[in-house]
């Protein structure tokens, strides 16, 4: 069985996704090139950003479809080594690293082509991940299988944390939404949403009001647990943990955070005017985005995007580009694809037989999900600009292919739903 | 499946619900709020203005008069400006620290995202230093406008000058000016601000983020491009200008020189006058300051602003409307025992003569003769009393644009003095009155006023023998050689033809007899035709006045000059009048001797003011020439005529 399958690699590979991925890449080849177009030399450059790509974009279909040829239980016997050379990787780029805008987050490796190993440590920690619950089906409910896999995501998460790149350790947390699709208790979720929004309370809201608030919350669910003696406890922990925790964010905040992240966070958050300072970024991605109204002004036709007023545009800000010369229409298609692929792989992962593809599929669709989430969402300013990259769209190579691999790891798996692993 | 299957569809959920967040808030800021689209515009597009060249200014020989330099304002747009070395940029354009702050604050205070200009007018050696360092300075550019230029320096007041506008320059505009524009303030500048300033150019450029330029909006759709303001030719002539205002160098005054047939004003001369040069550039408002200090009132356009009785230069005026009216004839003689006299009033004469007719009347400039005329007229029997007779009179004396403005292009004119009968009835409180009371207007003198200007202008009216074209500084406007309609009109002033050669006659002698008044200023080979006038100053010493045209045939020219406090008319107005039209109509001063009182005039200084008139090195200088033609005493002859008015 296996045998048949190998002589017909590409059955069961399901196309409307590469067909997605496929539109995904040519819609960021056609922005990157409206990005660095220059009016005065319109020749066709490989040397450039657009030229690039184009070869990163064949080079990582060249590597979808090798990935498509491997032995589908290659991923799940060697997602450790996988894991562990991500994290060796990581080790590595802190000591010999390249230091790029601030963070230590590249692996120089010769010829103008550097790799970033926190985008392949995604796909290793997701592997590896998915291995685990596929193995041992934990269903979260014991306080061992929850630190094992809190483990996993929690080592490379760090370790990107001491480059230090904030926003591509955040995407770690996407892990739990696998989990808790697992069976890790929803509360998990819950606490994090409440965690995030006494981190903004805290920030907007002067603590001598916060605090009665909470109290007085805490004290009503006291007061309506009063004769169940367990919950009453856990809403009492709740209220402590949750005033300890509004104490421990300020002191983190004014210790631990840098200035510029501290003014990130202060201006997406209303607290700052900085037009020409943090904040031109998101300013200018916003006009440029508002100015494509609803059809856009046309392929090479933005002004805000020719003239370079919205910086890194090629990568992290790519966004700001389709929504100039594409406008709302433009955008919403980007979306809808998007969208399209993440709930396809969704369902893609419901169909597998095994837990370990099921979860790595969970995976796959969640680390997209947040990148999606949050490129688009500080391109439009209202998630403050931690730089991660467009899946599929930005411009690079690492990016691009970390994004690839993770995608045809799980389309090989699914290719191979009907066989064991 | 298990429960947890469901949590599948919590999944997809949330990647719901954030992509409807995503498309709600790409929706308000790109369909429902046009707040971004404009502020993309404002990024990227920048209205440049390219501002016209003003119009040059030639004379009538097509020389250049007013000209055009290039200048550069230092403009700053307060948003862009990065942290940069201030004193490095103030070296270079030389201003010191606190001005270049004044005016950063200034331009913070106008807007933060317009140009506005920091530092006006610098010089081309200034912009080179500049644009080669303006990259370190971001958020500064150049911008390049013309201002005014004189390669003679004459006429300041003929060309005005042009200036900042003022804020309510700019509300009167309805939008053409914006602050930091020139216009005209005064002369031909303003008189013709509309044909001079052009039209300012616009372009709607587009800039990238580093402010480098990236050319037109729309492929310039939007653009105008400027038009330079339309070329004037004047109707001076430098050559007269010029040696005009060197001869009224340190004297007050005024030459306005007419070319009969045109109306074209050939000669405008103010004195006091300034280099119109101090008036451009940075120090203008320094150089204006320190102009203004001057007693004598630089800014006074004295041909069209300054009042004098015409004096003697009026008698022709009697002459011709006794004429027309009857009331004498060429050869109908008075006799004058050495004054006039009408009742207890007595006009004094300065010479005694016995009977005369029109033609001495005239060249002897006498007075019994001019108040002889006007009591025929005012006592005609056709008119029912003396104050009905008068205004016929004051009517007729008005046709030749006394009394009121003669409508020069110049702004500033003023009417001069000539009153109605109901004016005096109203000064002598409804008692009768007659022509004993206002006989001082027969000689020029009392309640009547004229310009520079308009006693040129009378003089342009018998030269044509009987009308005057309305007296202009600008011959054409433009390419096509536009020419306004009311200065080709003819304007008639009331006396036939035939009247004027007595008359003439009579004007021909003052400066070509041996017996005339003006008899020094003869030029050789042009029958001159002129009338002295000495002016009683009640501030001071008489004014010298010299009215004529020249040739008597077909004349070229028509001049009248002033010269304040200098007494005879023929010691100081005549010789200049008859300098400048030898000059006019010759093209050069021939005679050496002639050449040589020339330069003595320039030099003299007659202020009514310390420096005192310098008489000593006069005679040092010791130049008989020149002293011939000033000392009155060596004449033969009294010739010139002092007016007093002695009422007993």
């Amino acid at each position: 069985m296996i045998n048949q399958q190998s002589n017909r690699f590409f059955f069961n590979v399901d196309w409307i996704t590469i067909l997605v991925y496929v539109a995904l890449c040519i819609v960021g080849f056609v922005n990157i090139y409206a990005s660095v177009f220059n009016v005065s030399d319109t020749s066709f450059n490989f040397s450039s950003n657009y030229g690039k790509q184009l070869i990163y974009i064949v080079a990582g279909l060249v590597l979808g479809f090798s990935i498509l040829l491997l032995e589908a239980k290659f991923f799940s016997v060697f997602s450790p080594i996988v894991y562990g050379v991500t994290i060796i990787l990581l080790i590595v780029v802190l000591i010999v690293g390249r230091n790029v805008g601030g963070n230590q987050a590249w692996i120089s490796l010769g010829g103008g082509f550097r790799l970033q190993p926190s985008e392949f440590a995604k796909f290793g920690t997701a592997l590896l991940l998915a291995r685990y619950i596929g193995n041992f089906n934990p269903k979260f409910r014991d306080f061992k299988s929850i630190a094992i896999a809190g483990l996993i995501m929690l080592i490379p998460l760090t370790l990107i944390m001491l480059q230090p790149d904030a926003g591509s350790a955040l995407v770690f947390l996407s892990f739990m939404f696998p989990m808790y699709r697992e069976g890790l208790s929803g509360y998990f979720l819950l606490i994090f949403l409440g965690m995030i929004v006494l981190f903004i309370a805290d920030f907007l809201v002067p603590i001598q009001i916060l605090i009665p608030i909470i109290l007085s919350i805490g004290g009503f669910f006291v007061y309506q647990n009063r004769r169940k003696q367990k919950l009453m406890f856990s809403a009492v922990l709740v209220t402590a943990v949750a005033i300890a925790y509004l104490f421990l964010v300020k002191v983190a905040y004014e210790k631990v955070l840098k200035p510029h992240q501290r003014t990130r966070i202060e201006l997406i958050l209303g607290l700052k005017m900085d037009p020409k300072g943090v904040g031109y970024n998101v300013i200018q991605s916003k006009i440029a985005i508002g100015s494509g109204q609803l059809t856009g002004r046309g392929f090479l036709e933005g002004t805000q995007t020719k003239y370079g007023y919205v910086p890194a545009q090629s990568t992290d800000f790519i966004f700001s580009t389709i929504g100039e010369e594409w406008g709302f229409a433009g955008c919403t298609i980007v979306i809808g694809l998007y969208l399209f692929l993440l709930l396809r792989l969704i369902n893609l992962a419901e169909r597998q037989r095994s837990t370990f593809s099921r979860v790595y599929g969970y995976c796959v669709a969640c680390i997209l999900f947040f990148h999606v989430f949050i490129n688009i969402g500080m391109a439009i300013g209202i998630v403050p600009v931690i730089g991660i990259p467009l899946p599929f769209i930005s411009y690079g190579g690492s990016s691009l292919w970390s994004f690839t691999i993770l995608l045809f790891i799980f389309l090989k798996l699914d290719s191979n739903r009907m066989g064991f692993i | 499946m298990d429960n947890l299957f469901n949590r599948k569809y919590i999944v997809q959920g949330l990647f719901i619900l954030i992509s409807l967040i995503l498309l709600g808030t790409l929706f308000y800021i790109q369909v429902f709020s046009d707040k971004y689209f404009l502020s993309a515009k404002f990024n990227v597009l920048r209205r440049i203005y390219t501002f016209p060249a003003r119009g040059v200014i030639l004379d009538r020989n097509e020389k250049i008069l007013v000209q055009n330099e290039p200048v550069y304002d230092l403009m700053v747009i307060p948003n862009e400006v990065k942290p940069f070395d201030t004193i490095a940029l103030c070296d270079i354009i030389g201003i010191d620290t606190v001005r270049f702050h004044k005016n950063f604050r200034k331009a913070v205070n106008q807007s933060r995202f317009q140009p506005n200009i920091l530092e006006k007018q610098l010089s081309v050696n200034i912009y080179q230093t500049l644009s080669e360092q303006l990259s370190r300075f971001p958020g500064f550019f150049v911008q390049s406008r013309t201002i005014r230029q004189y390669p003679d320096s004459i006429a300041g007041h003929f060309v005005g000058y042009i200036k900042e506008v003022t804020k309510k320059d700019i509300e009167r505009s309805e939008g053409y000016y914006r602050s930091g524009d020139y216009k005209g303030k005064s002369g031909v500048e303003l008189a013709y601000e509309k044909e001079l300033r052009g039209e300012r150019g616009v372009v709607n450029m587009m800039y990238d983020a580093k402010n480098v330029p990236k050319g037109s909006y729309a492929e310039g759709k939007f653009d105008t491009a400027a038009v330079s303001g339309e070329q004037l030719i004047s109707s001076l002539d430098i050559r007269i200008q010029k040696m005009g205002e060197e001869l009224m160098k340190n004297k007050i005054g005024s030459i306005v020189a007419i070319e009969p047939a045109t109306g074209e004003i050939l000669a405008f001369v103010s004195s006091p006058g300034y280099d119109p040069n101090l008036m451009v550039g940075r120090q203008q408002g320094n150089n204006y300051m320190e102009l203004l200090k001057n007693p004598n009132r630089v800014f006074n356009i004295r041909p069209i602003m300054g009042y004098y009785s015409p004096g003697s230069a009026f008698k022709p005026l009697d002459a011709l409307i006794g004429l027309q009216e009857g009331v004498i004839d060429p050869n109908t003689t008075f006799f004058c025992p050495h004054y006039y006299k009408a009742g207890n009033l007595k006009v004094k004469c300065e010479h005694y003569d016995g009977d005369i007719a029109l033609r001495l009347g005239l060249a002897r400039s006498c007075n019994t003769y001019a108040c002889y005329v006007f009591q025929k007229l005012i006592t005609q029997r056709k008119y029912k009393n003396q104050r009905i007779a008068y205004d016929a009179w004051q009517k007729k004396v008005k046709l030749w644009g006394l009394g009121d403005t003669l409508g020069v292009d110049l702004p500033g004119e003023r009417t001069g003095r000539l009153y109605d009968a109901a004016w005096y009835s109203e000064k002598y409180k409804q008692r009768k009155w007659g022509y004993t009371n206002v006989i001082s207007l027969a000689i020029g003198q009392g309640e009547m006023d004229a310009t520079p200007l308009q006693m040129a202008n009378i003089m342009a009216a018998i030269a044509n023998r009987g009308y005057y074209i309305k007296p202009h500084l600008v011959k054409s406007i433009g390419k096509n050689h536009v020419i306004s309609k009311e200065y080709v009109k003819k304007n008639y002033v009331g006396v036939d033809t035939r009247h004027f050669n007595p008359v003439i006659d009579g004007m021909q002698d003052a400066v070509n007899a041996p017996w005339g008044t003006a008899i020094e200023s003869r030029i050789d080979g042009i029958v001159m035709c002129g009338k002295t006038g000495t002016v009683q100053n009640p501030r001071g010493k008489n004014h010298s006045v010299f009215i004529g045209f020249a040739p008597r045939d077909n004349p070229k020219i028509a001049i009248a000059v002033i010269v304040e406090n200098a007494g005879y008319g023929g010691s100081y107005a005549a010789p200049i009048a008859s300098y400048l039209t030898e000059k006019y109509l010759k093209d050069s001063i021939t005679s050496k001797a002639r050449l040589a009182q020339v330069e003595w005039m320039k030099n003299q200084v007659i202020l009514p003011l310390p420096p005192k008139p310098k008489i000593k090195a006069k005679v040092i200088s010791g130049d008989s020439t020149a002293k011939d033609s000033t000392e009155k005493k060596v004449l033969p002859r009294p010739n010139n005529i002092r007016q007093t008015i002695s009422t007993k």
